[in-house]
């Protein structure tokens, strides 16, 4: 546990450990202390508060790539009443790294995907820390089918430092596996709902990322490229990536202000690790809402809709830069 | 490669294949070129006669866009569109600015991508051609626009289309911004698809990231020039995750061949000749079933 510790949380976690000492002496010695220790608490609370509304990027990476972040399986056992996981591409095999199955959600039938990372070692070493290879997307494209023959709208669920780069994963076409998904989800008959949950990494997130409503949770992010790979490439120095954090302007605030997702779920006080339960109800009821708004529309107007809103997304003038004489 | 060689803006200009005037072609002050592959010294003007492949390995050089175009169209036929489309700076990211003006001037092109109308061999074509010599051909808003104005045309016009891919990946610099214009071409490719309008991909060295995991995938033809590396996630990235050599020819066209990736591997000789035989097919017309 002490290496999941957030340097940024030291000061939180040094406040509740002495809550505990004194709520443990009171309890010794038979000395009313509450009022103390009501202070404290919550001194820890506003404490918290203050620390969370003043993050900064790098530090809101660290936060969507902890340890303990509920994973797509978690979401899963806390939303849905019922769930069958569905396994493989049909192709060449079955990944780990990417979750796949239908279920009830208030008796409502979803197809669900998600990247599914590890939470211990040996969970990372089979599901590759939820780097999918191309049948994962592949087994992710079955499932969607699937689910618009039988009218049941999708919920993907992304968590993933990117796509696996391994020799196996470029031979079997990591890239077409990732370009046909895209594809056929612009075009696919039912709603996709889609949420980050905590990394966006780059193609292997948009792999399963292109939808009607896609939402970010408070403390995930989005990006083209890790911000250490950005650091590395742009400027040749891995460690300016807090930098090339803010630079790229990958939190859920900075992307839902660019217009480039459609909403921001709220996490729990201190991150959604720290009450999975409660994100959990956060993300069902983003996604029932969300169902509600988009089963107003036609399947037609559906797909008109997804294909204007990502026909859209691009920022560029009639005018060239060096003519404003900004060049 | 191109810009030792020839300056800035100052074009090889190569004929098409079947009419070259050998006495156009500009070579720079600089007389040969050290073979990148297999390190034999060619003089310049028989590198650009042989356009700008090694005659003594088969190695092929990058060609900027407008040589692309060049030896691949009918001679005049080429009209651009999609223009007067420059790029912004919407993240204001750090030195990107200074380095959209740079590509800017050692190109002389607008942008990381070239889009029109022309004909090879008489066969009309909405044709797109990617630069890498433009920060390195990746895609941000505009490449992602121009593409798809490209893909529209051809919805537009049920002409075939063409496009010669090169790229790093994704622009970074425009963060979100180059990463959703994966997901704007491939569902223009869809449309496209789904109206049965033929679309060729040629993919070029090198083609990778983004561009390879979006439209440059979603042909119905693809087409690897010899030797292009052709990759999502690069050599290098993948050599540092497996900590092992890489396959003999990894990533190569004709390792991507083998693999069932490609439909075909073709020297840039031949790629005019092939195009024209696939447009030849194509164009013949349709089987009437059921009378």
């Amino acid at each position: 546990m002490v290496g999941n510790i957030l340097d940024f949380e030291k000061p939180l976690i040094e406040l509740a450990e002495k809550i505990k000492e004194l709520q443990s002496f009171m309890d010794e010695k038979g000395i009313d202390l509450s009022d103390e220790i009501n202070r404290l608490k919550q001194r820890a609370r506003n404490l918290q508060q203050e620390i969370y509304a003043g993050l900064t990027t790098k530090q809101i990476l660290q936060i969507a790539r902890h340890q303990n972040r509920p994973t797509a399986r978690e979401y899963v056992d806390h939303i849905f009443d019922e769930f069958v996981e569905l396994h493989g591409d049909r192709r060449f095999g079955d990944d780990p790294a990417l979750l796949g199955g239908i279920g009830l959600i208030d008796g409502i039938p979803f197809t669900l995907l998600g990247h599914q990372k590890g939470k211990s070692t040996k969970e990372n070493l089979k599901g590759n820390f939820g780097m999918a290879h191309p049948e994962g997307y592949r087994k992710a494209l079955r499932l969607m089918k699937q689910a618009e023959k039988f009218n049941r709208p999708v919920i993907t669920l992304i968590n993933t430092p990117g796509a696996f780069p391994g020799v196996g994963a470029e031979e079997r076409g990591q890239a077409e596996a990732i370009a046909t998904n895209l594809m056929e989800m612009s075009d696919l008959r039912v709603p996709i709902i889609v949420i980050v949950t905590g990394e966006g990494g780059s193609g292997g997130a948009l792999g399963i990322g292109l939808g009607d409503k896609v939402m970010m949770l408070e403390y995930s992010y989005y990006s083209v490229s890790s911000p250490e790979a950005c650091a590395a490439i742009l400027w040749k120095d891995a460690d300016k990536s807090a930098e090339a954090a803010e630079a790229l302007k990958i939190t859920s605030s900075a992307l839902y202000k660019l217009g480039l997702i459609d909403e921001v779920i709220k996490e729990p006080a201190g991150g959604a690790h720290k009450d999975p339960g409660k994100a959990a109800m956060l993300v069902k009821e983003a996604i029932l809402s969300s169902l509600k708004e988009l089963s107003k529309l036609s399947i037609e107007e559906l797909i008109n809709q997804r294909y204007q809103k990502y026909r859209q997304i691009g920022e560029f003038s009639r005018i060239s830069l060096s003519e404003e004489g900004l060049g | 490669m191109f810009k030792d060689l020839f300056g800035k803006s100052k074009y090889v200009t190569v004929k098409t294949i079947e009419k070259r005037d050998k006495e156009e072609v500009s070579p720079d002050n600089r007389l040969w070129t050290k073979c990148n592959s297999c390190k034999e010294i060619i003089f310049n003007k028989k590198l650009v006669e042989n356009l700008m492949v090694c005659p003594k390995c088969g190695y092929h050089f990058r060609l900027t866009a407008k040589d692309r175009l060049t030896i691949t169209l009918d001679q005049g036929s080429f009209k651009p569109f999609g223009e007067d489309i420059y790029s912004l700076d919407p993240l204001e990211f750090p030195g990107y600015k200074d380095k959209i003006a740079k590509a800017k001037a050692k190109t002389g092109m607008d942008e990381a991508v070239i889009v029109g109308e022309g004909t090879i061999k008489e066969h009309p074509v909405i044709i797109g051609v990617m630069d890498f010599n433009f920060m390195g051909g990746s895609m941000g808003s505009v490449v992602g626009e121009k593409i798809t104005l490209a893909i529209e045309k051809a919805l537009e016009t049920r002409k075939p289309l063409i496009i010669f891919s090169t790229a790093g990946g994704a622009r970074m610099q425009e963060g979100m911004f180059s990463l959703m214009q994966m997901a704007k071409t491939s569902a223009a490719v869809k449309r496209l698809h789904k109206a049965g309008v033929l679309f060729i991909s040629v993919m070029t060295n090198p083609t990778s990231g983004g561009v390879t995991a979006s439209f440059a995938s979603l042909a119905d033809i693809i087409i690897g020039e010899k030797g292009a590396l052709i990759a999502f996630a690069g050599p290098r990235v993948i050599k540092q995750t497996i900590s092992a050599d890489l396959p003999e020819g990894f990533q190569r066209a004709e390792f991507l061949l083998e693999h069932g990736m490609l439909d075909l591997v073709v020297s840039r000789d031949q790629l005019r000749d092939e195009l024209a035989r696939i447009l030849k097919i194509h164009q013949a017309g349709v089987v009437n079933y059921g009378g």
